[in-house]
């Protein structure tokens, strides 16, 4: 009970002070939108949080999908071949150290009208990073010993990658994966604002702009906090269900 | 030749092992030749450094001799082969499988007819032989470091290998706790006849387990001196404190000394 409480208060508090810091200071709504302006707003479209709510959550998730399936198989790369690592890591980091704002625009121009793709696009670029290089370094470092265990039985490669390098991994995994949800987050936020969409959080937001509509923003923020919370805590439970062992028991 | 074969379970025969390193070719081992009849268990003492890792290594198929053959139950060695069981200093225990799942992970790589109770009862015979009764369903790092190695000795047998290799097992563990697991060797091997070879450097290991000792010179190793050490059938740790035992010991000592004086010289 108390885990639930505490985090609970914990946020009560935090809206009160909110509401007092716009209060005590006369701020308008456009400088900073206060929790009570945000309910009615979010209330005042509130099938258009869901629709759109919808459309954000769905191109993340795929976009997250695609950057698990693509960072595992770079990484597996990288981690097994040393060469094909030498080969690729500097591509990739060069890759990875470009503001995805600026890749943007470039991906909308390409995909012109191709909403779907080009956000899904957008968030699977910017998450599958974290993933290639934790599956690569934890293949990589995969101690010997481990490997000879089964070897030494005459196992094949792909059951040593099953039986050793595959759950040996998923703790450093998982960590790349939480990272991953957050910014998959900001690639489709980014896009759907940039480009003229219609639909997803991402572009209410931007209608909340045209329509000097400040609370609609704010209230956009707190939804994309929501949406990225249960995504986020998905991946602990999946993270609890495939690697609850690398957890230390807390006694 | 055949009958010989068939007598000792593990044979090296004229073995030269060489690494490419960076800076140039490392000979490891030189011409080394010893073998260890079935149901046998030889020990091999050197100076640290000295090929001896390699020799398991050898053994087991993991790496070819570039000259020389291994042979294991008059069968030549080229790859690694399921008869095979190794245990190292580092127990190796995999966190997310519980004790007896560690255990019973040879008999999922091994080809087997085996049913999954029939695998687990195997298991827990073993776990049960070296006193880890009861901790089967906990994780490797409940345990202490003496019960990690036990459970990685059992790991070895599981699929009672003809052969059986042993990196310096008890290495890494306290003096007590070692001589502890000397006896859960002498256990084992009466309840589970194995051919065994035991890297250490424990010269009272060597020679309280271990029914011939071979010291190998210092690098490139090749064989330098090798004694035979009589066994009473319950071999007890008081063996190890008669005049006996430690003239035996001090002798092995004088052969390590003269084989790392030989190594020091061949840098």
């Amino acid at each position: 009970m108390r885990h639930i409480l505490v985090p609970l208060y914990a946020i009560v508090i935090f809206l009160i002070l909110w509401e007092l810091l716009v209060w005590v200071n006369e701020w308008p709504n456009y400088k900073m939108a206060s929790p009570s302006d945000i309910w009615p707003a979010f209330w005042k479209f509130k099938v258009l949080f869901l629709y759109y709510g919808w459309d954000t959550l769905w191109r993340t998730v795929v976009g997250l999908f695609i950057a698990v399936l693509c960072g595992v198989f770079l990484g597996m790369i990288m981690g097994f071949s040393k060469v094909l690592r030498e080969a690729i890591y500097p591509l990739l980091v060069g890759f990875n150290a470009i503001p995805k704002a600026t890749v943007v625009p470039i991906i909308a121009l390409m995909f012109v009208g191709q909403h779907d793709l080009n956000t899904v696009l957008i968030a699977f670029m910017i998450s599958f990073f974290p993933i290639a290089v934790s599956v690569s370094i934890g293949l990589s470092t995969l101690e010997p010993e481990y490997r000879d265990i089964l070897r030494s039985l005459g196992a094949s490669k792909s059951l040593i990658f099953w039986k050793i390098a595959l759950p040996k991994t998923l703790p450093e995994f998982f960590g790349a994966l939480k990272v991953a949800v957050t910014l998959a987050f900001i690639g489709t936020n980014l896009m759907e604002i940039v480009s003229p969409h219609g639909r997803g959080l991402g572009a209410l937001f931007d209608s909340g702009k045209t329509n000097s509509d400040y609370p609609l923003m704010f209230a956009v923020l707190i939804a994309l906090a929501f949406l990225g919370i249960g995504l986020y805590y998905i991946v602990v439970v999946l993270e609890k269900i495939f690697a609850g062992w690398a957890e230390r028991s807390s006694d | 030749m055949s009958l010989n074969k068939q007598k000792d379970a593990i044979i090296i025969k004229d073995v030269t092992h060489t690494y490419k390193t960076e800076t140039g070719l490392l000979p490891v081992i030189k011409n080394l030749t010893m073998s260890v009849p079935e149901n046998g268990f030889t020990a091999v003492v050197g100076p640290s450094g000295c090929g001896k890792s390699t020799l398991t290594k050898l053994i087991s198929g993991l790496l070819q001799p570039d000259e020389g053959e291994v042979f294991l139950s008059g069968e030549k060695i080229t790859t690694p082969r399921p008869t095979v069981g190794m245990a190292f200093q580092n127990p190796v225990l995999l966190e997310w499988r519980s004790i007896i799942k560690n255990v019973m992970l040879p008999l999922e790589i091994v080809p087997n007819q085996l049913t999954f109770e029939e695998k687990q009862q195997r298991a827990k015979e073993l776990l049960f032989l070296v006193g880890l009764e009861g901790f089967e369903e906990k994780r490797p790092s409940e345990l202490s470091g003496g019960m990690r190695q036990r459970a990685s000795l059992c790991r070895a047998l599981v699929h009672k290998p003809d052969v059986l290799i042993l990196d310096e097992p008890f290495g890494a563990l306290d003096a007590f706790t070692r001589e502890d697991l000397w006896q859960v060797m002498h256990n084992l091997r009466k309840e589970e006849p194995f051919t065994g070879i035991l890297i250490t450097h424990d010269l009272r290991e060597s020679i309280f387990l271990a029914d011939e000792v071979v010291v190998l010179s210092g690098r490139p190793a090749s064989k330098q001196f090798f004694v035979k050490v009589p066994k009473s059938k319950t071999p007890k740790l008081e063996s190890l404190y008669t005049p006996k035992s430690i003239d035996l010991l001090k002798n092995l000592r004088k052969q390590i000394e003269i084989a790392q004086s030989q190594q020091e010289r061949n840098k």
